[in-house]
């Protein structure tokens, strides 16, 4: 074995990203590393490059002991890493970005004409035909993506990870990397390949390792898999009684009031157009791969991007969603999945952070009297098991249930008619996990409609009335009471791409 | 041709048709004595701004340099009045003061991530007051060095007179060409100012290269300080107030991206000749008021912001296609 990695643990507050994971590379193949957001995909990537230490196991490299401090570190001792779009300087030229660090140098100059020969010799072999003294920002991703991969080979040369890097590319350009790809791997180098498209995946890795809640699920031979069960590991199948409680008593045939509809709503590059039609007090499930079109057509509901074609209507006629004002103004909530990038506010108390949306709706110009917010913080906190020092707490001190209860709280405290949880149990423990699943039941029952986007099938099973399944950016199926099992979801995600055609042919 | 290079194309065309207008009106401003008063009269511009080159290529920016030059005049002039040392060994001591103060700005930014802004704006009041400390009046030089530094020139065809601060300017200019474009620093720097975290990735040791590029600027600073007291044979601590705001000005119109990771040092060059034309062209037609300069400047410098932004959404849409 190439890379050999026993038993990595990571441990951040409140979560552990990494629980002994095992992972082996052998020189000369490529090996997939697969799964959902929070996984741990890329707490295990930044162990290996550097980024992060590691607080327990082995990562041995051609039979050393390593534990690399720095991406540069890595590099030297042969681990290269190719990351999506970040890694090269566009205002520079191509063979300045290939030699950086190592430009050749006369009398203490860099000797332009001998880096214009060095940056060459690197792309020798990679079948670009492009004038390494133009800058970089004049050729496409693709062209920048395989000049980055020439780069980290020359530097690095035993192990290439690379991290989503079809990710803004089309077919042709990612059939171009592949090519340059399998190359490499000819010649003997161990390729990591992070993604979550899965023909690419079949296409081209050998193995395959699924990482799941930051464990290892399995490793298995690409050939040895299909896509059903692939996807069965990345998002779990077992029904764990523990975490969700009860399953749904699904009321077949149960009709809700129609509340909202969505007719032919899309954006173009981000979700086909759809219909969807939201019941009072039901609870609607989004499930699909990362990457599918959830999270995309949460943001167009929530006029986080406009809408290019349908409407939205309610009772009274047309709503008008084309800002997260307006989405608000119309009665609707967002939370998140990035809940410490998008959804609290680190350095505001708990407080603070329940009353910020009520806030923005009253404007400015009409602030909420201490008291009323005092007494909204301490009703919730109750309310919901915030489990703070007091509503002056800073909510970045909170563990991460907790943080997302106050951001529940926020919306709850506007009582909108329709709320968008993305990914509300991501990243907090199990125990927090039942509680929110079962505020999300207590609030439908009081009349409230929400759409829940996860991850996790047995979440989805647990609490949603009705769920639909995305697939490559188009909603493809529909399932209702008895339909949601994690059978049927599994193999409406996993349908190939003609059945999609045919269905909307 | 490199689109990298518009800018540059421009600044140099707009300058060939400004001394064009300038010429048809006003023969004489071809002659060799307008070129060397031109180089002359701006030479402790010309300097200061190539360290503001460096500085902002990196996406940075130096506040100080106005005050660093005050500084630098009034701390010659008194050390020239009150103590018996020679200019050489008072010049080598505020070039260590000035490079040490840039250096010390540097190390802030980069140990406590705060911005440039600040940090230099800080530098700013306090190079300025320093400069009070030392004198609040207006301190003449009298030295026989500075009679020799004030009459060193050489006599250009058609009686023009490259003096000795021109020419030390033209040399910092190709200095500051050599190290911004050709050294590891230099990449360095461009790489900063293309994004700090991909160059962190690229392994550009971003703390070391942070302080050399305020050191620098203030090495930059304190040689126009020199210059500056050559030229006015004093020191007068509320002198050069807001040249630091003309250098910027000069950097951009030399085409240099205001946000960093582009740009040229000749090209700041050719931006404080344009400014220091329009100067010369106000002086000529004798009729016209001083603040036109300004006004110009400012239309100059509205026109390359509008360039560069055209420039940057010409490029971001052919890779788009």
């Amino acid at each position: 074995m190439l890379l050999t990695i026993r038993s990595l643990t990571k441990t951040f507050p409140g979560t552990k990203a990494l629980d002994g994971v095992d992972f082996d590379l052998a020189a000369g193949e490529v090996h997939a590393l697969l799964g959902e957001n929070g996984a741990g995909k890329s707490t295990l990537i930044k162990c290996l490059t550097g980024a992060y230490e590691r607080d327990e196991g082995l990562i041995t490299l051609e039979g050393e002991t390593i534990s690399p401090r720095s991406t540069s570190e890595a590099q030297e001792l042969g681990i290269g890493t190719v990351y999506q779009e970040v890694n090269l300087l566009p205002n520079l030229t191509v063979a300045q970005n290939l030699t950086f660090g190592n430009e050749p140098l006369r009398f203490g100059m860099v000797d332009r004409r001998a880096q214009l020969r060095q940056a060459e010799a690197m792309l020798e072999g990679y079948r670009l035909d492009i004038d390494v003294s133009r800058d970089l920002s004049a050729y496409s991703v693709a062209i920048r993506q395989i000049i980055a991969i020439a780069r980290a080979v020359a530097l690095s040369g035993k192990v290439l990870i690379l991290d989503e890097p079809t990710a803004s590319l089309d077919a042709r350009e990612v059939e171009t990397l592949f090519a340059v790809v399998r190359g490499l791997r000819d010649k003997g180098l161990g390729i990591v390949f992070v993604s979550h498209f899965l023909d690419q995946v079949f296409d081209l890795t050998d193995r395959v390792t699924v990482l799941r809640n930051g464990q290892k699920v399995i490793t298995e031979r690409t050939a040895d898999l299909d896509r059903v069960q692939l996807i069965e590991h990345m998002l779990g199948r077992a029904l764990k009684d523990d975490v969700v409680g009860h399953a749904k008593a699904h009321q077949a045939g149960r009709e809700w009031p129609e509340l909202l509809k969505f007719e032919g709503f899309g954006r173009r590059g981000h979700i086909a157009p759809f219909d969807l039609s939201v019941g009072e007090g039901e609870v609607l499930g989004l499930a699909g791969l990362l990457g599918s079109g959830r999270t995309e057509s949460a943001e167009l509901m929530f006029g986080l991007a406009a809408a290019h074609s349908g409407a939205a209507r309610d009772a009274k006629g047309t709503l008008d969603l084309s800002s997260p004002r307006k989405a608000i103004a119309a009665g609707f909530g967002f939370a998140p999945e990035e809940r410490k990038e998008d959804g609290i506010i680190a350095d505001l108390s708990v407080r603070e952070n329940i009353a910020l949306a009520m806030q923005a709706r009253r404007g400015w110009m009409r602030p909420i009297p201490r008291a009323e917010q005092q007494r909204l913080a301490e009703d919730y906190i109750e309310k919901l098991d915030i489990r703070t020092s007091g509503p002056e707490q800073p909510i970045g001190d909170l563990s991460g249930g907790n943080q997302q209860k106050v951001v529940l709280a926020r919306w709850l405290a506007m009582n909108p008619r329709f709320l968008i949880l993305d990914e509300p149990t991501r990243g907090i423990d199990v125990g927090a996990h039942a509680e929110i699943l079962r505020l999300i039941r207590q609030v439908t029952a009081e009349g409230m409609s929400i759409l829940v986007i996860s991850s996790e099938l047995d979440e989805l099973i647990a609490v949603a009335d009705r769920v639909i399944v995305v697939r490559d950016r188009r909603h493809v199926a529909e399932l209702t009471g008895s339909e949601i099992t994690t059978d049927t979801i599994v193999h409406a995600i996993a349908a190939p791409d003609r059945d999609t055609t045919e269905v909307l042919a | 041709m490199n689109p990298r290079l518009y800018p540059l194309a421009a600044t140099i065309a707009i300058f060939l048709l400004a001394w064009v207008i300038c010429v048809m009106q006003f023969p004489y401003m071809l002659s060799t004595r307008v070129v060397g008063n031109l180089l002359t009269d701006n030479a402790y511009l010309g300097i200061v701004a190539v360290g503001m080159t460096v500085v902002i290529l990196s996406g940075g920016i130096d506040l100080s340099v106005g005050s660093v030059i005050a500084f630098s005049g009034v701390f010659i002039a008194v050390m020239l009045r009150d103590t018996g040392l020679h200019p050489i060994l008072v010049f080598a001591l505020l070039l260590v003061i000035a490079t040490g103060f840039g250096a010390a700005m540097g190390w802030l930014i980069h140990a406590l991530a705060m911005p440039p802004f600040i940090v230099t704006l800080a530098g700013m009041f306090l190079a300025r007051g320093a400069a009070y400390m030392l004198t609040i009046d207006s301190v003449p030089i009298d030295h026989a060095f500075y009679d020799l530094l004030d009459d060193a020139y050489y006599l250009m065809p058609g009686k023009g007179r490259l003096t000795l601060i021109g020419l030390v300017m033209l040399l910092t200019v190709s200095v500051g060409m050599i190290v911004a474009h050709r050294t590891r620093f230099g990449a360095s720097v461009f790489a900063l100012g293309g994004g700090e975290a991909t160059a962190r990735l690229m392994g550009v040791k971003v703390g070391r290269t942070t302080v050399m590029i305020y050191a620098f600027s203030g090495l930059m600073a304190g040689l126009s300080g020199i210059v500056f007291s050559v030229y006015t044979s004093s020191g007068y601590p509320l002198a050069t107030v807001g040249t630091e705001l003309t250098a910027i000005a000069a950097v951009v119109i030399g085409g240099t991206l205001l946000t960093g990771g582009a740009g040229f040092v000749f090209g700041t060059l050719i931006g404080v000749l344009t400014m220091g034309l329009i100067q010369t062209y106000i002086v000529f037609d004798g009729s016209l008021s001083s603040w036109w300069t300004k006004i110009i400047i400012g239309l100059l410098l509205l026109a390359f912001i509008l360039l560069q932004k055209g420039l940057l959404r010409v490029t971001m849409a052919r890779v788009g296609a």
